[in-house]
């Protein structure tokens, strides 16, 4: 910031009526000097893993609140964990804004439909969102499903219907998917190893 | 109450003297610009801990953001493309923010008791409760540093983390340096260890390398290792010989007393406007 | 990880991210770590700081690994083929190798098919129509005993060696700077530099990503850095190997698990079409030994695939039904993600799922990706984010601008959990599973990606039970024992993929010895039989829950050896091993090539190998018995002389990216067959979305900041403030030729569309010189989209072209062709 000779002005006129007091030599006793209290005394520690690129550093995480019954926990910040014997406590600029991430206006809260044409989204429950998404798999499944190829042989896929796995995920959910995909018969199936 | 362990050295625009009998051990935050690979961490981490959200600005044609520090902004990176040698391109990436002088400007200058105070462990802190936001601090700066929020018209620069410096921790932006480009410790500690840098440096080719820790301001407790110490203006403009301009030192004797009598502004501004037009003409030239 | 699979027999880093302290000099090319990778980068300025490394960075931008890099060499985008293969030369013909480890440890004697040709830049078998190869020549002269016929003397021309030899010695100095623009000079430093490597005190790792997997033909460029490492002898070395830096975090696990096309879990294979016999569905995967005394761990398949059916189907798998193999889909063709788009365009695929994953951000060719989803009857989006993709039918003004009422497809989308809100585990690059604990509740109603595929599969399960349907038999029939079977616990589904005894397994040397009891944990995968007693879901993670409990959680970082192994950190697959094919870092004897830098040894008095890693060999054969150190593969050494494992040839050959701004490769100019890739799959209406240099004349690169991660942290803000734009990339000198100045805004199109960004001007992109012409190149960050807190931008892939590298299907977004214009 460069203060203009004109901004200079204002900064001094502004100042001054609230100042006068002090300019005479009267300190008010509250101006004791005093850091910021350190906001993570009490704050419930939980250690986990970043979740953006495959360096797996370790982060520790407080939240607000100390898990007691009525407390809704909140997380409050978010730094490298020094026990890492990769990271040794540091993070990048993406691991260190985590708590952003967790906290963005874009997290999705509910689930939510757009129907065909629409140019809205529609809350719906999570049972109704499981029973129309199941109904729309199995009408495809039971009208492409390939038992046998051209020339007889068993290959039991369906290919009309794909699915796109995470990057981010854990093993065991990647490890669910892979079992409900295959057993499916989907070979439309990737994930973000190439992108 | 002040925390016992940051005993307070020096007070603004107070006359008692401060307490002396503990002596604390001096710190410094230690930049070694040859290890920085300029990521941000330092500033995403700072503006974390201290639960600051900058504006989302915009690209103005290079990869400084925030452009500038700000009351929200307290360490910025500032990159400069340079050629020392011709055809041998060097990314120098500074990360700017204050330099907690042993002999602070800011202080000096300060009209409001208690607003800015030094701890004996070196750190100079802004205690917003204190700040009449004048703005003075700024001009006191050899390095242009604090910065008036547009929100509550108070100073606000860099604390070097005091709230965790107090219970035991290193700052946030040096625990998160993901390259170890910053490193935190006793302050003679921290120029053996930039001594090692320079050696290794020098071994590498970069026959100036040396530690920037400017003798004009007291020497500072936030000290670079320079590949081209005899060039610092190279990194983004980084004073050469950095000092208090003399004016502070007649400010404090002369001038307050006239401001606190309610006369003579216009010559006071014009006077700040002095000292502060100073220093950017040297910036100027240098960013050249 | 195509590349290194053909190569070493593992398709993972070899080494580790704190083992880079270990190296005295480091190669980051076809990436960019200090960016991408800053934590882990954090070990090459260890490396500086305690062993005097030095490292060199080659890219075609001066990134901010090379503003702390020794050396920094400029290069074209997608010649790194040409400039390995200039490395090779360099070291064949200064003698700067490994001479007892290529010799020993790698292919180097083994003797080539006499029918196998290589002529005017393709390889024999070359279907031109088809752009496929027949790969019947490309393999070994085959003795009478089985074996592969071998010559010590490396004098025989059909030898790896001499064959090599001959193919790399076009690669001069000259050839390779006229191709890849890096001055003659730099090149030859940085070949110096490498060479230096040879010596067995001193070793190099190389550090790469999407900077070599991106091209169409990046699976090659990575094997012909695999082949430099393998000539200086620094696989299996402490402070050697290829370190391919996986992009996400735990894009090495779901890999591990087999979510792709043609995967079952560990790196099993689904069969094709053909396969329909069981027994040969086995054979053809357990490789028996091509040499003799060899370990071919892979022999082992009928193990792990019955331990996984098991896993899958319980009961229901049996020998009599061959462990319910007819209920495995078989694969006509894959399925990538390329593939699927394609058949999502021409109207076949009706129902497409998206699991934490944004296509229309991250998949080429923007336009195609839209239509072919606009043509979708359902979506479904699971992701803890607003993406794009869930948003495609909606209209974004200039950065998506698509009439929603014309577009029919359902689209759903489900709230998941991140990291935060969620116990599980996720596989580092170092091959390190990690478990991470849960700290809070999700917002709203958002629920965990298990909770939601049970959600769904359930409701499928009853539906199929009620109504039936096509072949219900392994929906029915799946495992599912979970406490709550609406929410399987990460505990129960660790537990599964790690493995148990479903009976006593014993000892085959002992029967009366039980190893582990039914109903217990396994140990580790020498455990998994496969006559159905054990159940395993992927069996390099086997071992990483046994009844010592769950070894990801573990925490000591001790690191007794001082060489940053710290063997009871988590768990590393396989069996704990944190370099793989350590058994390579010694001599025939056993003895440490580097005693300063030992990760094991034979102790002849203990009669087993020990040191700080877990040995990567059977653990009690003594060196005289033979057993080579790449013990995935059948040849028991490593791979010069790909064999029939990659597509476009045993050996690397430099051909031009899809999108180049020559006319013709300079290797081959005569050749327009092998102008670029001749086996890069290219999809019939794509060939008319290529531009040619006469109308964009600049090389585009796309690429990513490290203030961002991909397409997430634009929903970060305190990432939106410190990159809160989209911008690209110019060098001064194209600038003052387009009178482009720093901030101005710029379009830069491409054939498949435009985009419009900030102009940052920099010194740090270079014009390069090649086969004299001048060469620009413009950087394209990827970053941007119309969801976020960061500004809106464009979407970058609507510049890239939609083809993919021969082998994975990597699309090519590093090197596509571009023009720019003042806005």
């Amino acid at each position: 910031m460069q203060v203009t000779r004109r901004q200079f002005f204002k900064v001094c006129a502004g100042g001054l009526g609230s100042s006068s007091l002090a300019m005479l030599g009267f300190s008010p006793n509250d101006a004791l000097a005093e850091v910021r209290t350190f906001k993570l005394e009490r704050a419930n520690e939980t250690r986990n893993t970043c979740p953006y690129c495959s360096v797996g550093c370790g982060i520790l995480m407080y939240s607000l609140g100390d898990k007691a019954k009525n407390a809704k926990s909140s997380i409050i910040h978010i730094e490298g964990d020094p026990d890492h014997p990769v990271n040794r406590g540091t993070l990048c600029p993406k691991g260190a804004g985590l708590l952003d991430f967790v906290h963005s206006p874009n997290r999705l809260k509910f689930p939510e439909v757009r129907e065909a044409g629409s140019k809205e989204w529609k809350r719906i429950s999570w049972d109704d969102a499981f029973t129309r998404i199941a109904k729309l798999m199995k009408a495809d499944r039971d009208k492409n499903f390939e038992a046998k190829n051209k020339d007889g042989a068993t290959v039991n896929r369906w290919v009309t219907t794909g699915f796109l796995a995470a990057s981010a995920s854990s093993n065991e959910s990647g490890y669910l998917t892979h079992k409900v995909v295959r057993s499916l018969g989907m070979l439309a199936f990737d994930n973000q190893a190439r992108v | 109450m002040a925390l016992q362990s940051l005993d307070i050295k020096a007070r603004s625009a107070t006359t008692t003297p401060s307490p002396s009998v503990r002596e604390t051990m001096e710190v410094a935050k230690l930049i070694d610009i040859s290890k920085c690979i300029g990521c941000k961490a330092c500033q995403v981490a700072c503006m974390e801990w201290n639960d600051l959200r900058d504006e989302v600005g915009n690209n103005v044609g290079v990869y400084d953001n925030p452009a500038d520090l700000t009351a929200k902004s307290w360490t910025v990176m500032r990159y400069a493309e340079v050629e020392v040698e011709q055809n041998k391109l060097e990314w120098l990436i500074r990360k700017d923010g204050c330099m907690h002088c042993a002999d602070p400007g800011c202080l000096k200058a300060c009209p409001s008791p208690g607003a800015i105070v030094q701890y004996s462990n070196g750190i100079v802190d802004f205690h917003q409760e204190n700040c009449i936001g004048c703005g003075y601090c700024i001009t006191g700066c050899p390095f242009n540093v604090p910065r008036i929020s547009k929100q509550d018209s108070k100073a606000y620069k860099c604390t070097l983390c005091s709230d965790r410096i107090a219970v035991g921790l290193e700052p946030a932006c040096v625990k998160t340096c993901p390259t170890g480009a910053i490193v935190f410790g006793a302050k003679g500690d921290m120029i053996h260890h930039a001594e090692g840098r320079v050696t290794d440096l020098k071994s590498r080719g970069y026959t100036n390398a040396g530690l920037y820790d400017p003798q004009g301001v007291g020497g500072t407790h936030v000290m670079y290792v320079l590949q081209h110490a005899d060039q610092p203006s190279l990194y983004s403009g980084l004073p050469k010989d950095p000092s208090i301009s003399a004016m502070v030192g007649l400010w404090k004797g002369v001038a307050k007393p006239l401001l606190s009598l309610g006369i003579g502004l216009t010559v006071l501004a014009g006077f700040f406007h002095y000292i502060k037009a100073g220093p950017n003409e040297v910036e100027e030239e240098t960013e050249k | 990880m195509a590349s290194l699979a053909p190569t070493f027999g593992r398709g993972a880093m070899t080494n580790h991210w704190v083992d880079i302290k270990n190296a005295d000099l480091i190669l980051i090319m076809g990436g960019n770590a200090a960016e991408a990778h800053p934590c882990g980068f954090k070990w090459v300025t260890e490396a500086k700081a305690h062993r005097n490394a030095k490292l060199i960075v080659v890219d075609p931008r001066f990134t901010r690994s090379a503003a702390v890099s020794d050396y920094y060499a400029p290069i074209r985008a997608g010649t790194d083929i040409a400039f390995l293969g200039g490395v090779i030369n360099y070291l064949l013909s200064n003698d700067k190798i490994h001479h007892e480890y290529v010799k020993n440890y790698t292919d180097f004697s083994f003797l080539v098919k006499d029918e196998f040709k290589f002529e005017n830049g393709i390889f024999s078998g070359y279907d031109a129509e088809k752009r496929k190869y027949d790969k019947a020549t490309w393999g070994y002269q085959m003795g009478k005993d089985g074996f592969v016929v071998t010559d010590p003397t490396l004098k025989n021309p059909r030898c790896v060696y001499q064959m090599m030899k001959a193919h790399y010695g076009r690669y001069t100095p000259d050839v390779v700077s006229n191709i890849c623009g890096t001055p003659k000079d730099d090149f030859l430093k940085v070949c110096e530099m490498i060479a230096e490597t040879s010596k067995s005190d001193k070793t190099m790792t190389i550090m790469y990503a999407l900077g070599w997997t991106q091209h169409s033909q990046g699976s090659q460029m990575i094997r012909t850095g695999a082949m430099v490492q393998l000539l200086l002898g620094n696989i299996g070395v402490a402070g050697g190997g290829m370190n391919a830096l996986r992009g996400h975090s735990n894009i090495q696990g779901l890999t591990d698990l087999g979510l792709l096309s043609n995967l079952l879990p560990g790196y099993m294979t689904l069969p094709g079409d053909a396969e329909q016999d069981y027994k040969t569905y086995i054979e053809k995967r357990a490789f028996k030994p091509l040499r003799p005394g060899q370990m071919s761990y892979w022999q082992n398949y009928g193990k792990f695939f019955v331990s996984n059916m098991k896993a899958w189907f319980g009961d229901a798998a049996t020998a009599k039904n061959n462990w319910s193999y007819d209920w495995l889909p078989k694969l006509d063709k894959g399925y990538d993600l390329l593939q699927v788009f394609e058949n999502m365009n021409q109207g076949k695929v009706n129902g497409y799922l998206c699991q934490g994953f944004n296509p229309l951000a991250s998949a080429p060719c923007k336009i195609k990706v839209s239509g072919s989803l606009s043509k979708l009857k359902y979506l479904v989006i699971i992701d803890p984010l607003a993406t794009e993709t869930s948003e495609f039918w909606q209209n974004h003004g200039e950065y998506n601008d698509v009439d929603p009422s014309k577009i029919q497809t359902e689209v759903f989308r489900l709230p998941s959990t991140c990291f935060a809100e969620e116990d599980g585990s996720l596989v580092s690059s170092s091959r390190v599973l990690q478990w991470h604990w849960k700290a809070t509740e999700p917002p709203g109603e958002a629920k965990g990606d298990p909770e939601i595929m049970a959600g769904i599969f359930l409701k499928l399960k009853e539906m199929y039970k009620k109504d039936g349907g096509a072949f219900p038999d392994p929906i029915l029939n799946l495992t599912w024992k979970h406490r709550q079977p609406e929410s399987p616990s990460a505990e129960e589904l660790a537990k599964e993929f790690s493995g148990k005894a479903l009976k006593d397994v014993t000892d085959p040397k002992d029967k009366s010895k039980v190893l582990v009891k039914g109903g217990e944990q396994l140990n580790g995968f020498a455990e998994l039989r496969d006559d159905g007693s054990t159940s395993c879901g992927c069996w390099i993670f086997s071992g990483s829950w046994s009844e010592k409990g769950n070894l990801m959680a573990r925490r000591d970082n001790s690191d007794p050896f001082g060489i940053g192994q710290t063997l009871n950190w988590a768990f590393a697959w396989p069996a704990n091993r944190r370099v793989l094919y350590n058994r390579a870092s010694c001599d025939l004897s056993g003895k440490p090539y580097d005693s300063k830098r030992k990760l094991i040894g034979w102790d002849a008095a203990a009669g087993k190998w020990t040191g700080s890693d877990i040995p990567d060999i059977k653990a009690d054969s003594a060196p005289v018995e033979g057993i080579n150190p790449f013990i995935m593969n059948p040849e028991g050494v490593a791979r010069f002389f790909a064999v029939d494992k990659m597509a476009e040839g045993p050996f690397p050959e430099h051909y031009e990216p899809m999108e180049s701004p020559l006319a013709n490769n300079p290797m081959h100019p005569d050749n327009p067959k092998a102008r670029a890739n001749p086996a890069a799959r290219v999809f019939k209406g794509d060939w008319e979305t290529f531009g040619n240099a006469e109308k964009f004349p600049y090389v585009g690169t796309t690429y990513r900041l490290t203030e961002h991660f991909h397409y997430w942290t634009k929903h970060v803000k305190l990432n939106a403030i410190m990159q809160p734009e989209q911008f690209v990339e110019i060098g001064e000198e194209l600038a003052k030729e387009k009178g482009i100045k720093a901030g101005d805004h710029v379009r830069v199109k491409s054939m498949r569309g435009f985009i419009i960004a900030v102009a940052v001007v920099t010194k740090r992109l270079r014009s390069l010189n090649v086969t004299g012409k001048k060469v620009h190149t413009i950087g394209i960050p990827i970053h941007w989209g119309f969801m976020g807190v960061a500004k809106n931008g464009y979407i970058t892939n609507t510049l890239t072209p939609f083809v993919g590298d021969a082998n994975t299907q990597t699309p090519e977004f590093k090197a596509f062709l571009v023009d720019i214009e003042k806005v």
